[in-house]
């Protein structure tokens, strides 16, 4: 995946390349456009700046297609339905993936038909992981992706990070763990913190 | 029996009946006095000059006349909507939105009656027509209104959620499906209780004025059938294109989800 001269709020533009089976960190204090960033790398909002994925620019890609291949994956996972199994594909590959990939992280399948508001804040945002990969995105966008897990679950969620990039994906990271995103990124960017306004509209 | 016409004596006569409102007002010192007689002159003078063109273009049974008094309807439709809605979609396309799909539906709806159940001649001739499309698309609007106002308030709301399903690669219809799902409801519930309640709870407004106007209560109430079936296919038409219209604005073609285009409206 290749970004040229994405503006985020002051920051200066960013352009990197990032190829297959890489790791890219970004860094940056809370409110230096980290999120905001991914989200133009998924095309979640008008931005400026342009973003190639393999050969191909989001701008002439469809959105849900684009997004079908590069995935966000929020800081805070939301759920519309009432178990996670609800929320996947009905395709039946896509449901034994994330029945998986749930595995790998250390959730029993039947924590997919548990309801959602009986699970705990890690519980969740595992499955939001599971979810993400259910139907085998190209590029993971994964913002604090260890945010509410408990040292076990870090380290399950680094394997299957580690596995992702083994198997060819491409990897974009914005995490407050510091060691977590160093012991996985091959490259990183840092974004500055931007001015704060002195008055809120 | 026949048709009594009422003089203007009878209805200053009844407009003493105002005169409760008012002392209720001025004894609970609601300051409602003003707005109250503003609301009742505003009536008078609207119903007044309704009559006066209604009987212009009657009286010349043409179409231009005809057409330009259903535009006049549809301005008035979108403003209508527009300015009650707590959130909207800013600019011209969010009157539009609110306007469009209650005039559109009660326009097709209308032309339906006149020509393949009333059978009026000409289809357009004005004392079928316009009375007809004003009642469809007044209940239509209402509908419609519903639907733009759940919608939109669903969407700030469960902002996340849409998100989330996008950024799953889900269409902006899959994403906004059940908020979709809902508004329709909502906007389809009053036609349905007014069809379920007609007649048991209050003998609808049309029907007591043709009963007082002297038809046959047979057949007032077949009348007040094709209304209320009109008026439930025309509600059904808004309100499905209200929701189709209200997440293709409130989204863009790339399919992200674009809640700044949508404008709070001051309190009253």
């Amino acid at each position: 995946m290749r970004a040229e001269h994405i503006k985020i709020g002051t920051s200066p533009p960013i352009s990197f390349e990032v190829g297959s089976g890489e790791c890219l960190a970004i860094d940056g204090p809370s409110g230096s456009g980290k999120t905001r960033l991914l989200r133009a790398l998924a095309d979640l909002d008008p931005f400026s700046g342009r973003v190639f994925f393999d050969g191909a620019e989001q701008s002439e890609m469809p959105g849900p297609a684009w997004r079908g291949a590069v995935r966000f994956v929020a800081a805070e996972p939301v759920w519309w339905t009432d178990t996670a199994r609800e929320a996947l594909p009905p395709d039946e590959a896509c449901r034994s993936r994330a029945v998986r990939v749930a595995a790998a992280i250390g959730l029993p399948a039947a924590a997919l038909d548990q309801p959602l508001q009986q699970l705990s804040t890690g519980e969740r945002h595992r499955l939001s992981l599971a979810r993400a990969l259910a139907d085998n995105p190209k590029v993971l966008l994964l913002d604090e992706p260890t945010s509410g897990l408990d040292p076990a679950a870090v380290a399950l969620v680094e394997e299957l990070i580690r596995y992702r990039l083994l198997s060819g994906n491409t990897v974009v990271l914005a995490s407050h763990d510091a060691a977590f995103s160093k012991r996985l990124a091959n490259a990183r960017i840092a974004l500055g913190k931007k001015p704060l306004t002195a008055h809120a509209p | 029996m026949s048709y009594v016409a009422l003089t203007y004596w009878d209805l200053v006569l009844a407009s003493l009946l105002l005169l409760i409102n008012g002392a209720i007002s001025f004894g609970f010192r609601l300051n409602l006095e003003r707005s109250l007689a503003i609301s009742a002159v505003r009536m008078v003078l609207q119903l007044a000059l309704i009559a006066v063109l209604l009987k212009f273009i009657f009286a010349s049974d043409a179409f231009w006349p005809t057409l330009l008094f259903a535009m006049l309807m549809l301005a008035a439709t979108g403003y209508e909507v527009a300015s009650h809605q707590s959130r909207r979609i800013s600019g011209w396309r969010g009157y539009a939105l609110a306007g469009g799909p209650p005039f559109a539906a009660g326009l097709v709806t209308a032309l339906f009656a006149v020509t393949a159940i009333i059978g009026a001649e000409p289809w357009y001739a004005p004392r079928f027509f316009l009375p007809i499309l004003g009642m469809i698309v007044g209940n239509a609007l209402a509908g419609a209104g519903l639907v733009l106002d759940t919608i939109a308030d669903g969407a700030n709301r469960e902002r996340q959620v849409i998100e989330t399903r996008l950024a799953l690669g889900q269409s902006r219809f899959v994403a906004m499906s059940d908020i979709m799902r809902r508004s329709v409801r909502a906007g389809m519930l009053p036609i349905m209780s007014m069809m379920a309640t007609a007649g048991i709870v209050a003998i609808p407004g049309m029907m007591t004025g043709q009963i007082l106007a002297g038809a046959e209560p047979g057949d007032a109430a077949k009348y007040q059938i094709m209304i209320l079936f009109l008026i439930a296919g025309a509600t059904g038409l808004a309100v499905l294109s209200a929701a189709c219209g209200s997440v293709l604005l409130m989204t863009d073609e790339r399919h992200r989800l674009r809640l700044e285009r949508l404008q709070s409206n001051g309190s009253p």
